[in-house]
């Protein structure tokens, strides 16, 4: 799975969740919660989504390093290239 | 004839727009089934039924608006036949009486006079004027010994009642958001009136806590994994039950204590907007239990399909603007409850713990509470159990 992919599987994780966010616009290293207005319950419903979209389990200890579009995506190549 | 009426959902509440009917006439229903689907200054709400029997005619039609106590349906008793026709419901008499004044007469502070006595009502009187929303104050009695009964209480919620408005266009988005904002001024304005609110608060350390849950949820996979806010409603839900008197209603002056604890979350809509609905008997559910129930309060309060026992039954209210990222909340209680519980933001600070000096994660907790209901020292106790417990999180 490229990086693009992944990008994309995550961002239709967050527009599931917060629909009226602007994606275009998102800046890859701010905080998403910031720029999405998602809390704690929308973030666990957001990594309940990547679960079932990419087959990954997310322990809870790693959720910071999900903060923002970028570390996300770093976090998440690496968790599927090590799964792969 | 039973009837089937606008309930009030919230002390805010005057009127409300029947969307959608769920039940048809001949159809048995039971007490506690969502029948009505009415959209309110708060969103849509799942309207349930408090008494058993066979629906008879459906008076309101979809899209009209009409005023809380209006009837929707009249009702058959369980087992009983619908009837024929009914006669058209009377019109509502034209007011007789003045209104009251806008602003009371002001009594002499130092007069010593007497408290009025209480007046006297009938269980089912007061019980139908809390559905109704009537204020027995305001009610003429002519039942024995000036009691009030029943019938005075249908008396005033019909002089009170204006006639019902013709069918109204569909609200749109800023209709609705100005709605909710008109709905929230009105409450918090008869908050800040009416309630002496005093404001206790205590910083806890939750490192104990946290370092529980993170144990706990290691063990779950991602869709059964636990937010720290349903460990906290835990640590309430027991608390009160050490300080009684911040459950429930200060009605008709005086307190009303609650036997459970429905507790209401205050929670943020996207778009802006605040709804509180409540998580009934808290008092019976554990932790992974309050977090399911939170959950599906959350998915439903954003979708708008809230019940409307959720919007009426909170017996004490908790507010977590932790997420926001303030760490103390100085809360504004929701009439006519009489505490609220605010949680700030949980963060990590030098900490003294027998004589050593450690980085601990802690939480501001704070105490909203009514004068009237209860005192300082019973705020403070129940702060204080609230800390004891959330240091043995393992017995929650």
């Amino acid at each position: 799975m490229t990086k693009d992919e992944i990008r994309q599987a995550l961002i239709d994780a967050l527009s599931a969740i917060a629909p009226e966010g602007d994606y275009d616009r998102l800046k890859p290293d701010r905080p998403l919660r910031d720029q999405l207005d998602i809390d704690s319950y929308d973030f666990l419903n957001v990594m309940v989504a990547l679960h079932d979209a990419l087959g990954v389990d997310i322990p809870e200890v790693d959720y910071q390093k999900l903060a923002t579009l970028s570390a996300a995506v770093d976090y998440l190549s690496t968790r599927l290239r090590v799964a792969s | 004839m039973p009837e089937f009426r606008m309930p009030s959902l919230g002390a805010d509440m005057e009127s409300g727009t029947l969307v959608e009917w769920l039940v048809e006439p001949g159809q048995r229903v039971k007490r506690g089934q969502v029948v009505a689907v009415v959209e309110t200054q708060k969103g849509a709400v799942e309207v349930e039924i408090w008494e058993d029997g066979v629906v008879d005619q459906l008076v309101t039609q979809p899209g009209t608006k009409v005023p809380v106590g209006e009837v929707l349906a009249t009702l058959v008793g369980p087992g009983g036949a619908p009837s024929g026709p009914v006669a058209p419901a009377a019109k509502p008499a034209a007011p007789a009486v003045a209104p009251p004044p806008a602003v009371p007469p002001r009594a002499p502070a130092a007069a010593p006079s007497a408290p009025p006595s209480p007046r006297k009502v009938s269980p089912a009187a007061r019980r139908l004027a809390s559905e109704l929303g009537v204020d027995l104050e305001r009610v003429e009695a002519t039942g024995p010994d000036g009691a009030i009964q029943i019938a005075d209480v249908e008396r005033a919620a019909k002089k009170r009642a204006p006639a019902p408005a013709a069918r109204s266009p569909a609200p749109t988005p800023s209709d609705k958001q100005e709605a909710m904002r008109q709905a929230i001024a009105a409450a918090m304005a008869k908050s800040k009136r009416e309630i002496p609110h005093y404001y206790v608060g205590t910083t806890i350390c939750v490192e104990r806590a946290l370092q529980w849950l993170t144990a706990e949820n290691a063990q779950r996979s991602v869709k059964e994994r636990i937010l720290f806010a349903a460990v906290l409603l835990r640590a309430v839900a027991l608390a009160l039950r050490e300080v009684p008197e911040l459950n429930g209603f200060w009605t008709d002056g005086r307190f009303r204590p609650a036997q459970a604890v429905h507790l209401a979350v205050g929670l943020a809509l996207r778009g802006g907007g605040l709804i509180s609905p409540a998580i009934h008997d808290a008092q019976d559910k554990r932790v992974p239990e309050l977090m399911a129930a939170l959950g599906d309060l959350i998915q439903r309060a954003r979708a708008g399909t809230v019940r409307s026992s959720e919007l009426t039954d909170g017996t004490v209210t908790v507010t977590n603007l932790g997420e926001q990222g303030v760490e103390t909340v100085y809360g504004v209680i929701y009439p006519p409850q009489v505490a609220l519980i605010g949680f700030g933001k949980v963060v990590e600070r030098p900490w003294v713990e027998n004589g050593g000096l450690y980085v601990r994660r802690v939480v501001n907790a704070t105490l909203s509470a009514d004068h009237r209901a209860s005192v300082g020292h019973r705020g403070a106790l129940f702060l204080a159990a609230l800390d004891r417990l959330l240091q043995e999180p393992e017995n929650l």
